[in-house]
């Protein structure tokens, strides 16, 4: 049966709009003051934050935040990754283990603490909070890759690669990675949400991009101004939604990926 | 021309490790076609691949093809042997063909790795060598994926492969395996038309080893046994044991020859390592046998001249 990406897609397309047109989509400037904790009404469909700014508007600015470091940072982690675990399985023995003792200490840093660590040193801004999650997150597509692409080494046409005189980075890059898609596409999506949930987390704790706004920064600023407390529906569960039904259309495009193989 | 002299595999394992191939010495003529017959687990496919250095086991003894020591030679060297100087045909089957790449793509890659063809160029002269290989509409099929391919076709397309690159020496493993009767036919013809190159075929198959071969080499349990012109060798072989696959041949007499080959574990300190399986078989045959020259045959075994 053909995949049909328009039926899983839509989702993220809609989201993909909304972040190239927010400029005009938005109601507001999200950095605009206006009154300060206004219920949802005409004028601010999703009300206003403490400082007076449109949620709505916020919203759809943190769209793109959210996407940038998704999408980045699971293109950096995606690639690099792929390529570290055909690399290993590929020249086997002493380089196996030791690329595989170096994918054993990256997943053994635990990323948040890293990502909080590390923002303390670093400049706060978007480019460096994907860094950080890129230094942790690629062992695990790396484990992934290198497991399935032993296995492949093993097949006959692989193995003639060889003894038809390919070199080892001919052999990966055109034989070994293409046959291993399907898995590296869905460890694509998974490290993309992945991506997305650290990046609010992080911005949650407050130790975000301090210039840009991201959906974390408003559950940050609607916890820190009492928003939650105070029963401020309207502040702090539309970021939330926002974020748990793009991760979940991430994650629902890899089924496509899987029938197909 | 490709010179063994006799060249051993070992692979190190628990309690002193397996020797599958042992001391085996042959040549390959300058366009020659040497077939080496054997039952499974007689060392063939770990001697072939051991040519191209693509053997895990420790290879020992003198591989020289036109001149040149291969053996010790790095794996950057040997890349550059492989493919271009002598090719290798893989054992057909489900995983010898990149299921992504369409077939033509395939075929012309060795002349991309090593000539530095452009796509389009590789991609023409794969259309031709699928003419020439009998395909009834090559430009269509070089646009296939091999997933749509049949048996015997998937094993022209891996001798397609194979030679395209030219290189004066093809190693090929088992080609008329899991192929029928009319298919091995073909196979057989494609390998006669081979020309300007030497074969080095390695096979189960002593109806395809007599119809491609000029020169049969009987391995066993890693050694030669016996050696070669095909003629003299389906007329009147020396060693017991391929008189006695001889007379398994359908045509003469359709015995089969009993038992069992030893395990790699045995063969240590064994003497004839066909003593088991041989009718003739007596005393001396707990020692070593020597290896007896004659002409261009040679032979392993105590009783080969005759019995005495």
């Amino acid at each position: 049966m053909k995949y049909n990406w328009w039926k899983r897609g839509w989702p993220l397309a809609v989201l993909l709009l909304a972040a190239v047109f927010a400029g005009p989509l938005a109601p507001w400037d999200p950095w605009e003051m206006t009154a300060p904790f206004l219920r949802p009404c005409w004028a601010h469909p999703l009300g206003t934050n403490d400082i007076g700014q449109d949620i709505l508007s916020e919203l759809i600015y943190g769209a793109r935040t959210s996407l940038l470091v998704g999408v980045t940072a699971s293109l950096a982690v995606t690639a690099f990754g792929s390529f570290y675990g055909a690399c290993a399985a590929w020249f086997g023995g002493w380089t196996d283990r030791l690329m595989m003792a170096l994918i054993n200490v990256a997943l053994a840093v635990p990323s948040l603490p890293l990502v909080i660590v590390l923002s303390a040193f670093l400049d706060r801004s978007v480019w460096n909070l994907i860094l950080c999650i890129c230094l942790t997150s690629w062992a695990g597509t790396a484990r992934v890759v290198r497991a399935r692409a032993m296995q492949l080494r093993e097949t006959g046409f692989i193995r003639s690669c060889r003894a038809m005189g390919c070199g080892p980075l001919y052999t990966i890059l055109r034989h070994l990675l293409p046959n291993l898609k399907e898995l590296i596409f869905t460890k694509g999506l998974l490290s993309a949400a992945s991506a997305m949930l650290t990046e609010t987390s992080v911005s949650y704790l407050g130790l975000g991009p301090l210039t840009s706004k991201s959906w974390g920064t408003i559950l940050n600023d609607a916890f820190r101004s009492g928003g939650l407390f105070n029963g401020y529906w309207w502040w702090y569960l539309p970021p939330l939604a926002c974020i748990s039904l793009t991760v979940f259309s991430f994650l629902s495009l890899r089924g496509g990926s899987e029938q197909k193989g | 021309m490709l010179k063994l002299e006799s060249v051993s595999v070992a692979f190190p394992a628990a309690g002193g490790g397996i020797q599958p191939v042992d001391g085996v010495s042959l040549e390959v003529g300058e366009t020659e076609r040497h077939m080496i017959v054997g039952e499974t687990g007689s060392g063939k496919s770990v001697l072939l691949t051991s040519i191209l250095g693509l053997g895990e086991g420790r290879v020992t003894g003198r591989i020289v093809w036109n001149g040149r020591e291969l053996t010790g030679l790095s794996e950057k060297e040997y890349s550059k042997i492989r493919g271009r100087e002598i090719a290798y045909i893989p054992q057909s089957g489900g995983g010898s063909l990149n299921p992504l790449m369409k077939i033509g793509r395939q075929i012309g890659e060795p002349l991309e790795v090593h000539r530095g063809a452009s796509r389009k160029e590789a991609f023409a002269a794969a259309v031709e060598a699928l003419r020439q290989l009998d395909f009834q509409r090559p430009e269509y099929w070089a646009r296939q994926y091999p997933h749509r391919l049949s048996g015997g076709m998937r094993q022209r397309v891996l001798v397609a492969m194979g030679t395209i690159a030219g290189g004066g020496l093809v190693l090929a493993d088992e080609p008329t395996k899991g192929l029928d009767a009319e298919r091995r036919e073909e196979v057989a013809r494609l390998f006669r038309r081979l020309s300007g190159t030497a074969l080095l075929c390695v096979t189960h198959d002593l109806e395809f080893a007599r119809t491609v071969g000029e020169r049969i080499s009987v391995l066993y349990a890693g050694q030669i046994l016996e050696s070669g012109p095909k003629e003299a060798f389906f007329q009147a072989p020396l060693h017991p044991y391929s008189q006695m696959m001889i007379r398994s041949l359908p045509e003469h007499g359709f015995q089969s020859v009993k038992g069992f080959a030893p395990s790699h574990q045995e063969y240590g300190g064994m003497g004839c390592r066909f003593a088991e399986r041989c009718p003739k078989a007596g005393e001396k045959c707990r020692k070593p046998p020597p290896r007896l020259r004659m002409g261009e045959r040679q032979v392993l075994c105590w009783y080969a001249d005759g019995g005495s």
